[in-house]
């Protein structure tokens, strides 16, 4: 029981324990939990694609964000942008489905997804403004990266690409200059503690060439002067469903579950060129700490705390409101008149409706000026003397 | 003393029990209705409607609320931070076809729409307009952030309030569509966490997304609006209906057949009604059945069956209780299944009374005309319409040219206002009153011109076209049989959703199709074209002009080896040619 415990939530039989044993054995315990310094996780998944040939880029967000949301990672942490819709794209012949594997084994999209930007609105100014923080303060709270200086986040980037740029939905793109300056900006704020970029594009190592701010780790899934290639097309749905560098990561993650202690290393070794024909490449002089020592659930799974306590707590019953709201009933049928629905469609009343008296505002601008000008050239042709008639 | 210590404990707890007992005999204030009605339609085709209404009797502008059972809280704070009176939101995929399938309980137009009363202590509409529309994206994960001044009209007629209101003053009223948006379960998923039950229990359970979007018209909506909280109506419940109404095709998802039952629709059957719910129905429509022979045959046979007068017409239904056990029969699923007896007649069915359409017409890229058609088929009543147009400013319409014409003859509307747009501010809205004269044609049409955008204005693929927003109708159709007003409380859900006054008429809201016009788009490689072009070209001209002006030549001998000079005069000599 105790070993089944430890698989399926550790924090859980972490305190479990804690409640009886020595205070060394405690402390060792503790300092083990908070080992890698972060408190939260957080994801950002950007699919950059338009178009329905383009089906893998979404697929290869979707596969990244099932396994990260399969870790622990809860949708309020996930800022997910998917440039188009291919799950309800007429074209699909099974709707509401994103399929990762051929013969529609898995269906990436699920039944449980929120995709906060879409569409329309995945542009590389609204990707800066997410990862600088600097929304719109009409902006909901699932459309901003509310990360602190304790947050391990993920970036996952997908979609065309060539050396140095990202494409956005085929009418902008986005250079590894402004990203690198973006990260910068976001190292300055401390809006993260430790990131994780992941791309997967044609040419991709050229994307993380520029990063200068510290505690950040890099992959690609090729290098300068190389293609990423895709993995397979279904010919029930007509196009290639992912690409094979992120087809191997999600085999791979499909393999870890939130206790699980595999390390970066691992997932540098995850495909290579005899799979990926691509050579997968990655970046670790800017981070801290060995990537060795990196556990895998840093990034792809959350920090969850659990506190037991054998306090007890007791709810006072809210005996105030319950004799304030008798008062209020027989207040209520005193003064209050009975009220109607309105008609749907009055027409008598339409007909006669007077149009609202636009409200008057004095002549300005042009209008004035014109006159200004008729009047000057009236008395200017007809002498000075007839202003006494005006006034 | 031992004894004594358990024993006081106890009486201990029964007192708080006690008087915890007494605070929790107030009746909870909110209640919860489901239902589902099934309806086959003329054309083969299956519509299955879902209603979820919770009722919340509580004055959330009065009282500081804090505790939320049923009534979603979200929804509540919405209410009170933006002094909403009435919130209609609909997300739409597909187009309700009248003409073949019936009017409709409630008609939503393709793409999203959102139509918002507010209160008359609101001070800054627009304002509280665009932060609302906001909060809702990120809600329903649907993109209505792109709700703004270009596509947002005050309609002066129409879309008058649901529910209760004491003057209808329409500056608090703000309607837009955004034609575009897409529908998928990223929309889905919240809508079903707004349900008390989720998809948990009860109705709900039939909600999954992979046979919900894969149907011809898929609807989901939201409705908050104030009714009365009793037949006095002194005071004011505030009721939130979602309601979601799919269309199941017989030919794609039914392979042709005409039997449906609700595992071949939904791949899952009924297990239990919602614990939370106070009264959970499905209704069958089975008007159909004449005297003599029954058409329909539904099974497992109702526990009891309704006739009401729906959308002007005698209708019967068969009923289905869920939190009756004796529904189940002992099965623990409820797998509805609907036989048909014998082919119906594709003919036979009665066109309603009122549909329409709408298109655009002409040819090239600069003008063409848009036209709306409405038909009155009833035989011998004429009716009057409320057509309401918006028209985005890129399509410059020409009103002198609007011309309404029935039976060859020109028809002048009894009401007739026009906002005309403004670049990039505003768009076009136009508003008439048309009365459709007995079986009758009427055409509405206008003339535009297309405007050319700047080009950071196109969207990233402006070769798919530009949309228009649907035309909204809203009438008052004559009754084919007579009507008296329902009872709120217990009249199933699908027949409350218009408050009705008049027993000889019903109220009628019908969109047209969203339209798609394109617009002269530019070559977008161009920029990069005339910087390629012009730097060749000045590279060419500048260059040789100042090589022309700055290179100077000098007289250089070559040097070559003696060796090679040695080589070169033998073969020369050997060629009969002159040394070097």
């Amino acid at each position: 029981m105790l070993s089944k415990c430890v698989v399926d939530c550790p924090e859980l039989c972490l305190a479990y324990l804690t409640s009886f044993p020595s205070p060394s054995v405690w402390q060792d315990q503790a300092e083990q939990l908070f080992k890698s310094g972060h408190t939260n996780n957080w994801a950002v998944l950007v699919c950059t694609s338009r178009f329905w040939f383009n089906y893998r880029h979404v697929a290869n967000t979707l596969s990244v964000y099932r396994s990260v949301k399969r870790l622990g990672i809860p949708d309020s942490h996930i800022v997910l942008m998917l440039a188009d819709d291919m799950a309800c794209n007429p074209r699909n012949p099974k709707p509401a489905t994103v399929f990762s594997h051929k013969n529609m084994e898995l269906n990436v999209y699920g039944d449980d997804v929120e995709v906060d930007y879409r569409s329309y609105e995945v542009t590389v100014e609204n990707f800066l403004r997410v990862l600088t923080g600097r929304v719109p303060p009409s902006a909901p709270r699932s459309k901003r990266l509310l990360s602190d200086d304790r947050s391990n986040v993920l970036i996952y980037m997908t979609g065309h690409g060539g050396n140095g740029f990202l494409k956005f939905q085929d009418s902008e793109e986005i250079t590894n200059v402004e990203l690198a300056d973006a990260f910068e900006q976001m190292w300055q704020k401390r809006r993260y503690h430790e990131m994780l970029f992941i791309i997967d594009t044609c040419q991709g190592a050229s994307m993380y060439e520029r990063f200068y701010s510290p505690n950040v780790m890099a992959l690609a899934s090729s290098q300068v002067g190389e293609d990423s290639l895709s993995h397979q097309p279904d010919l029930a749905i007509g196009v290639h469903l992912m690409d094979r560098y992120t087809f191997y990561v999600l085999e791979f993650l499909e393999e870890i579950h939130p206790a699980s202690q595999a390390n970066m290393n691992d997932l540098f070794q995850v495909c290579p060129k005899s799979l990926c024909v691509s050579t997968p490449g990655h970046r670790t002089d800017l981070f801290q700490r060995n990537p060795q020592n990196v556990l895998i659930t840093d990034f792809f799974g959350s920090v969850r705390k659990v506190e037991l306590t054998t306090e007890t707590v007791s709810l006072k019953p809210d005996l105030s409101s319950m004799g304030y709201s008798h008062l209020k009933c027989h207040e209520d049928e005193e003064l209050a008149e009975p009220l109607s629905y309105a008609a749907q469609l009055p027409v008598a009343q339409i007909i006669h409706q007077k149009p609202k008296p636009k409200e008057w505002h004095p002549p300005g601008g042009f209008i004035l000026g014109l006159w200004a000008l008729i009047l000057m050239v009236f008395f200017k042709t007809y002498g000075i003397k007839h202003m006494k008639y005006v006034f | 003393m031992a004894m004594a210590a358990p024993l006081v404990l106890h009486l201990l707890l029964a007192l708080l029990l006690g008087l915890g007992g007494q605070s929790r005999a107030e009746p909870e204030r909110d209640s919860l209705r489901e239902e589902l009605v099934l309806t086959p339609l003329p054309s083969g085709d299956v519509s299955a409607t879902f209603q979820f209404r919770t009722r919340w009797d509580s004055e959330l502008q009065r009282e500081g609320v804090s505790h939320y059972r049923l009534f979603p809280k979200v929804l509540g704070q919405l209410i009170s931070k933006y002094s909403v009176q009435e919130l209609h939101l609909s997300l739409t995929q597909g187009f309700w076809r009248t003409r073949f399938w019936g009017q409709p309980f409630l008609q939503a137009p393709a793409g999203a729409e959102l139509w918002v009363w507010f209160q008359n202590s609101v001070a800054d509409v627009d304002k509280s307009w665009k932060e609302l529309s906001n909060i809702l994206s990120g809600i329903f994960c649907a993109s209505l952030n792109f709700i703004d001044s270009t596509n947002t009209v005050t309609p002066t007629a129409s879309f008058k309030p649901l529910g209760l209101a004491n003057g209808t003053n329409h500056h608090f009223l703000r309607y837009a569509v955004l034609p575009r948006e897409v529908v998928c379960t990223e929309n889905l998923t919240p809508w079903k966490k707004l349900l008390p039950c989720s998809s948990k229990a009860g109705l709900s359970v039939l909600l999954k997304a992979e046979r919900l979007f894969h149907t011809s018209y898929h609807s989901q909506a939201v409705h908050i609006r104030p009714v009365c909280r009793d037949a006095h109506c002194v005071s004011v419940s505030w009721e939130l209906r979602q309601t979601l109404t799919v269309v199941f095709d017989a030919y794609t998802t039914g392979q042709g057949k005409k039997d449906w039952s609700l595992f071949r629709m939904f791949s899952r059957t009924i297990t239990e009604a919602c614990p939370l719910a106070s009264q959970s129905y499905v209704y069958v429509d089975i008007s159909r059945n004449g005297q003599e022979n029954e058409s329909l045959e539904v099974s497992p046979p109702p526990t009891s069956t309704y006739q009401a007068v729906i959308l002007g017409d005698r209708k019967t239904y068969a009923v289905y209780d869920l939190l009756n056990l004796a529904t189940f029969s002992g099965s623990r699923s409820l797998n509805l299944q609907l036989k048909w007896r014998q082919l119906q007649d594709i003919g036979s069915q009665l066109v309603p009374f009122l549909h329409a359409q709408r298109y655009v017409s002409g040819y090239g890229l600069q003008k063409g005309e848009l036209s709306t058609v409405l038909h009155n088929t009833h035989p011998y009543r004429a009716f009057p319409v409320l057509l309401l147009e918006t028209v985005p400013w890129y399509l410059r319409l020409y009103v002198h040219t609007l011309a309404i014409t029935t039976k060859g003859k020109e028809n002048k509307p009894s009401y007739i206002h026009y906002q005309p747009a403004q670049d990039r501010l505003r768009p076009h809205l136009l508003e008439m009153l048309i009365q459709l004269p007995a079986n009758s044609v009427t055409k509405v049409s206008i003339q535009f011109e297309r405007a050319l955008l700047k080009w950071t204005e196109y969207t990233p693929d402006p070769n798919h076209g530009f949309y228009v927003s649907p035309s909204v109708l809203s009438a008052l159709v004559p009754n084919l049989v007579g009507a008296k007003p329902a009872n709120w409380e217990e009249s199933p859900l699908f027949s409350t959703m218009f408050p009705t006054s008049d027993s000889s008429s019903y109220f009628v809201r019908l969109y047209t199709e969203p339209l798609l016009v394109n617009l002269p788009t530019p070559d977008f490689s161009m920029p990069y074209n005339v910087i390629c072009l012009t730097c060749t070209v000045v590279a060419v001209c500048y260059g040789s002009f100042y090589n022309l002006l700055t290179r100077t030549f000098h007289l250089e001998e070559p040097k070559r080896s003696r060796l090679v000079r040695w080589l070169a005069n033998i073969i020369r000599r050997i060629r009969g040619v002159p040394p070097v």
